[in-house]
């Protein structure tokens, strides 16, 4: 597999671009891999290629049962941020947060990273108590995040209403400069292109029906629709569909699955140079660089596969973006889609060990788990290579259900992304 | 936008006038103190999830006001029957069966 570089595009541009090596091999299923993943999403695809750089693994295949990126690693609206509430938190995101400064360069793939820096409104006195509280947390961590007042609020986001009689009126703001976005799709195909290139299987339209066992209660492999397939270990990473596919190990995860919906506008110039976030009223935004507005909002009330998601929500989405920045009143709306998020009862992920030997999973990342991915992708690889969680993902295990040893960010943060 | 049938009401409404309340039939633990933190933790965390059809709680808060309960399949969204939550649980086969 050749490098991109200016030169590699300069001389393909020459020959009409018609000379591209093939991104990555679209393989068949070999009968036996050390390592077998469920799921080709970024978090996947990214422990795959942890797995075979840090660890020298690379008899490892991902499995999708469609193709890579389709499921919530390319519906996302991709806000990356790492100023969450507990320690536990904070240290996991921002360690995910250091990863994506140079991951284009690390993959020799442009994600384009952007780290235009993520504001989010406080509209009440209990927002402004509250943000100031993470502000603080997040600075004994080590994370910049800091607060800013009204007036700061409209520096850096000049469309903002600072209307004093508005519904929700700008009471100042929480803002973390090095946060921002990134292109969801570049992260999958990137970390697909360079795991691949270390050797690792990506197989696709390929469902997993089942996780196979050995008497003695250890995992065999993965039954799918191209066959068995024999594993020594099995990782699973499906998002929405992963407690189904842990149910057939019979491992019952505290999960339940959501739609979440987000939309985008027509292209326009550029407008909005940051990203901005409004718990209260359940609304985020930002500006592709291809000119479009995304925004997206909470989840659906209540679980479903159906991928799809009602319009209440995006109605009430769009009329709490409308009050706080009237300017976009009369864009139009050009297309809106959903993905299904797997949600935990404290809000944050499982990554670990399972009771079953050689299983693993990484899962429960919701509404938030895209600016999570090289991080959760990296410390998956330890987990799964050692079998002994890294110390930052040793708190997200599946048995603080039992104990009661949460990280209850659903409290601290209520929603948001 | 999904249409549901309150049963008190005995009208197919907006989703708008309902909240959700979360999966059906979840009985409270009879003798809290006997009970394992494995029995705990399933009882308060783990959820059937099931794709496919999905027994839940549905409030009809900007009508009745009371609490029901519904058969929905997971996949389509479609509700399969909605009933009283003093009602047992339908049969599954009938309710599938019904659908036909
Ligand atoms: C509308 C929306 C907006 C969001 N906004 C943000 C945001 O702004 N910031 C943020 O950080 N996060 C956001 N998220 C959440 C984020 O997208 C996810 O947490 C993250 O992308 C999950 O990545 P993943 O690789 O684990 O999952 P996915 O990308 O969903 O990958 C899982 C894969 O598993 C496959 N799979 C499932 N079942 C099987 C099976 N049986 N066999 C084989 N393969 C299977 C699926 O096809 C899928 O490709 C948003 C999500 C949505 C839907
Ligand atoms: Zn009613």
């Amino acid at each position: 597999m050749s490098k991109f570089s200016a030169w590699s595009l300069f001389k393909n541009a020459l020959s009409g671009n018609k000379n591209w090596d093939e991104q990555w091999p679209d393989s068949e299923p070999k009968k036996e891999y050390d390592v077998v993943i469920v799921g080709a999403g970024g978090h996947g695809l990214g422990a795959a290629y942890y797995l075979a750089k840090e660890h020298g693994i690379t008899n490892v295949a991902v499995i999708d049962k469609g193709w890579l990126g389709g499921g919530n690693t390319g519906r996302n609206t991709t806000i990356i941020r790492s100023n969450y509430l507990y320690d536990e938190s904070a240290l996991l995101y921002d360690h995910a947060v250091d990863l994506w400064q140079d991951l284009s360069q690390e993959l020799n793939y442009n994600v384009m990273y952007s780290n235009r820096g993520v504001l989010m409104l406080a509209h009440s006195v209990h927002d402004v108590q509250s943000f100031q509280r993470h502000v603080h947390a997040n600075r004994l961590n080590g994370i910049d995040n800091r607060w800013v007042t009204p007036e700061e609020c409209k520096e850096i986001c000049p469309p903002l209403s600072l209307n004093p009689d508005a519904r929700y009126p700008v009471m100042g703001g929480a803002f973390q400069a090095r946060a921002g976005t990134a292109r969801h799709d570049a992260v999958a195909w990137g970390y697909a292109r360079a795991a691949a290139a270390r050797g690792v299987d990506i197989i696709q339209n390929c469902p997993v029906t089942a996780i196979k066992r050995h008497p003695n209660g250890s995992v065999a492999g993965v039954e799918t629709a191209k066959g068995l397939i024999k594993a020594k270990k099995v990782a699973v990473s499906a998002a929405g569909h992963s407690s189904v596919v842990m149910q057939t190990a019979d491992v019952q995860l505290p999960l339940e699955s959501f739609p979440l919906q987000a939309l985008v506008s027509e292209p326009v110039k550029p407008i909005f140079p940051c990203v901005v976030m409004s718990n209260a009223v359940h609304a985020y935004i930002s500006q592709s660089d291809k000119g479009e507005l995304v925004i997206g909002s909470g989840t659906d009330q209540y679980t479903s596969y159906s991928q799809r998601g009602g319009l209440p929500l995006i109605e009430h989405t769009v009329a709490a973006i409308c009050e706080i920045f009237p300017t976009f009143s009369r864009m139009r709306m050009l297309r809106k889609w959903g993905g299904i998020v797997d949600v935990t009862p404290d809000r944050s992920a499982i990554l670990g060990k399972t009771p079953v030997d050689g299983l693993y999973v990484n899962c429960g990342w919701g509404t938030g788990g895209f600016k999570a991915t090289p991080g959760a992708a990296h410390v998956f690889a330890h987990t799964i290579a050692n079998d002994e969680p890294h110390k930052l993902n040793a708190p997200f295990n599946l048995d603080r259900f039992r104990t009661g040893r949460l990280i209850d960010e659903a409290a601290a943060a209520a929603v948001a992304h | 936008m999904l249409l549901i049938h309150c049963p008190y009401c005995q009208q197919s409404l907006p989703e708008l006038e309902f909240a959700y309340a979360g999966e059906a039939h979840i009985a409270r633990p009879e003798d809290p103190n006997a009970l394992s933190d494995e029995a705990w933790r399933d009882h308060l965390f783990i959820r059937s999830n099931s794709k496919g059809v999905h027994f839940e709680r549905w409030r009809h808060i900007h009508g009745c006001g009371k609490f029901f309960n519904a058969a929905r399949d997971t996949v389509s969204d479609e509700f399969l029957t909605t009933y009283p939550s003093s009602a047992p649980k339908p049969d599954l086969c009938e309710l599938q069966g019904d659908l036909k």
